[in-house]
């Protein structure tokens, strides 16, 4: 039955953070690049045992950011004092302290959409269909087990070397595509 | 082994550890069975059922009131000149004000790294959104006719018009619209991997589908959560600022008048204090009843209600120096109008309007100074119904008795709110628990994946490299006392 379908990945389920960040310090040192840790909750300490770098966001929604402050500016200017310019008790048709409030908001306002637009574009979310879905036993990722997956799609994926390697730390099971 | 009171009870003050946030030896499985229990108990509880039609029956009074209003118009109301914001402004602020603990728990605490938040955060974050919907609602009405709400904002016109941007009520179209978005972007946010959770666990097609969609697929990859991390510190430290503007914002609309009463440059301060008093009360009123109902002390611990009654201490503390101060400044000033402001508002026709004020923000929250009183829930319970009381009369008092009596005695009035006014304002009541009570029943109450992360068992990773990142971020329990024992690393 197993033999019609392609192999996605060979994953190993773990009980204890310790056991987790150990297992993934050697998966990160045997040079795999497609392979992930799946958690109930984000464990610290994980990002370095697996080697990950830095996420881009921060410097996508500081840009956003400034766009929005720019935004609200040239838009309170234009429309105060350029397509209608608007009396109101003497005061100047522009004039920035009173319109710093609002150039604010929309600072702020820009920067949040991007900050959680961003973090599930970046992420690939949403995705409703995923081969890990299919495996009943990967539900206990979102509750309090913790899983290491090798993608088939590794370049240096090997079934044998991986299901070896991964063996070390518990039962391997695979992922079918 | 700890004895039972020991791990039902984290009130010990001992500064060599921190006391444990999560109670009765709880495991990561635990904390998810408490809390996805509460969404999926097979029959929905009698009492919810109770609570729920006694809301919707005030949603449908809240809903008749605005038919009548907006097809009969504002004059059902009791506002008029010189009182011409009356109820729709007080309640509007009251509900903003409300909002804000949830923030400030949420994203604040957040930033200062306040690991007992995790446990209420998401209900508090909840009471936000449904508070600032709430306030949202008044401010539209007011306007008279509400088929022209969108002229507030920026919007092309058949007037060819546009919105003048140096008025501080449209400062706060700005400021609540983009505080209600921020606010349900990070809550929901927030909630992706508990929905996740709750889809996994779902037995039903419908629940499955229903979690599914908005789990958007969430499957707790790691190099999704460095990511998920990341967004999530960006938007708490969007909204930290942001919470503290919203209600600066609001005290803008009456500080930037010249009424003498609100001409004042402790506005946004004192607004901003007296708006987190009010909204941490309003966080016990709901979530008292809700630990008790749900069975989650273990989770929402007698600290984390002992930490907010010290809040509603500091807060009301300051909102009462607040009131002192400005009358030492009406005093200090020497403008013969603003003192009489304040003398009409303490001992004139509302004498009774500021004694509930004052009575109920600052001299209730002084039992707080008492651990006997802070570690009884029915006694904090009713504390809290107070503070929300006198929060609504302080707003009652700054917008009503300034408006009624002005500069020119022959312009004085009394305002009296009409029946429409009372049940409009019951009514809100009615939107604000039929939104909570769908969010208990429905959606995770407790941020279980925050949960998670700050128990003990999760910690033996970082420590074991004495690998530090974000200084001493994770308690100090001594290494034996946890899950597991073993020798600490500085032994081995």
């Amino acid at each position: 039955m197993g033999g019609q379908r392609r192999l996605w990945g060979l994953y190993v389920r773990l009980d204890e953070v310790p056991e987790l960040i150990d297992a993934a310090e050697v998966v990160r040192d045997a040079g795999y690049t497609r392979w992930d840790c799946h958690t109930p909750f984000p464990v610290h300490g994980l990002n370095e045992a697996m080697g990950l770098r830095l996420t881009r966001l921060p410097l996508v929604v500081f840009a956003a950011g400034a766009v929005g402050a720019i935004a609200g500016l040239a838009m309170q200017w234009w429309m105060n004092a350029v397509d209608y310019p608007l009396i109101i008790s003497g005061k100047p048709f522009f004039s920035l302290p009173a319109n710093i409030p609002i150039v604010f908001e929309m600072t702020i306002l820009f920067a949040a959409i991007t900050a959680f637009v961003g973090m599930l574009a970046f992420n690939g979310l949403p995705r409703h269909h995923h081969p890990l879905f299919a495996v009943d036993e990967f539900r206990a990722a979102t509750d309090d087990k913790f899983f290491i997956v090798i993608e088939a799609d590794d370049p240096r994926f090997d079934e044998n070397a991986a299901r070896q390697l991964l063996g070390r730390f518990g039962e391997v099971r695979e992922v079918w595509e | 082994m700890a004895t039972t009171s020991e791990l039902m009870d984290n009130l010990a003050e001992d500064p060599r550890r921190r006391a444990p946030l999560v109670l009765g030896g709880a495991r990561f499985g635990d904390v998810t069975s408490s809390v996805c229990g509460v969404t999926e108990m097979p029959k929905t509880p009698r009492a919810w059922w109770i609570a729920f039609l006694v809301s919707v029956g005030m949603l449908g009074v809240l809903g008749a009131m605005l038919v009548y209003l907006i097809s009969t118009g504002v004059g059902v109301w009791g506002n008029n000149i010189p009182v011409a914001w009356g109820f729709p402004i007080v309640n509007f602020v009251f509900w903003v004000g409300i909002g804000h603990a949830g923030t400030l728990i949420s994203a604040v605490l957040f930033l200062f790294r306040q690991k007992w938040r995790t446990s209420i955060n998401r209900s508090a974050e909840a009471m936000t959104i449904f508070a600032v919907a709430c306030a949202g609602l008044f401010p539209a009405v007011h306007i008279g006719r509400v088929w022209f709400a969108y002229w507030l904002f920026p919007l092309p016109n058949q007037m060819a018009m546009w919105p003048n941007f140096r008025s501080p009520l449209l400062w706060d179209v700005f400021a609540v619209s983009t505080y209600a978005l921020v606010s349900t972007m990070f809550w929901y946010m927030g909630m992706i991997p508990d929905l996740a959770t709750l889809r996994d666990r779902a037995k039903s097609r419908a629940r499955q589908i229903a979690y599914g969609i908005f789990a958007m697929g969430w499957r707790g990859s790691n190099r999704h959560w460095l990511r998920f991390e990341r967004a999530y510190l960006l938007l708490a430290a969007l909204a930290t600022p942001l919470v503290l503007s919203v209600h600066s914002v609001v005290s803008f609309d009456f500080a930037v008048s010249i009424l003498p009463g609100w001409h004042t440059t402790i506005f946004p301060p004192y607004f901003v204090a007296g708006a987190i008093f009010s909204g941490f009360g309003m966080v016990l009123t709901l979530l008292l009843p809700c630990r008790k109902f749900f069975r989650l002390e273990h989770l929402v611990t007698p600290r984390h209600i002992e930490n907010m009654c010290k809040i509603l201490l500091a807060t009301g503390s300051m909102v009462g120096y607040s009131y002192v101060m400005e009358f030492f400044i009406a005093w200090y000033g020497g403008n013969a109008y603003e003192l009489f402001t304040f003398k009409n508002r303490a001992l004139g026709p509302y004498w009774w309007a500021y004694f509930i004020m004052f009575s109920c923000n600052v001299f209730v929250p002084q039992i707080f100074w008492s651990q006997r009183v802070r570690s009884s829930a029915l006694v904090v319970w009713i504390a809290s119904l107070f503070v929300n009381l006198g929060m609504w009369f302080e707003r009652f008092v700054i917008v009503v008795t300034s408006l009624s009596r002005d500069f020119l005695p022959s312009s004085w009035g009394y305002f009296s709110p009409t029946w429409v006014d009372i049940l409009t304002l019951a009514g809100s009541f009615g939107l604000f628990f039929t939104l909570f009570l769908l969010f208990l029943r429905f959606l995770p109450v407790v941020a279980m994946a925050e949960v998670k992360s700050v128990m003990p068992q999760a910690l033996h990773a970082a420590e074991k490299e004495g690998h530090r990142p974000f200084g001493d971020y994770w308690p100090d329990v001594p290494h034996d006392e946890r899950e597991g024992g073993g020798p600490s690393p500085q032994e081995a």
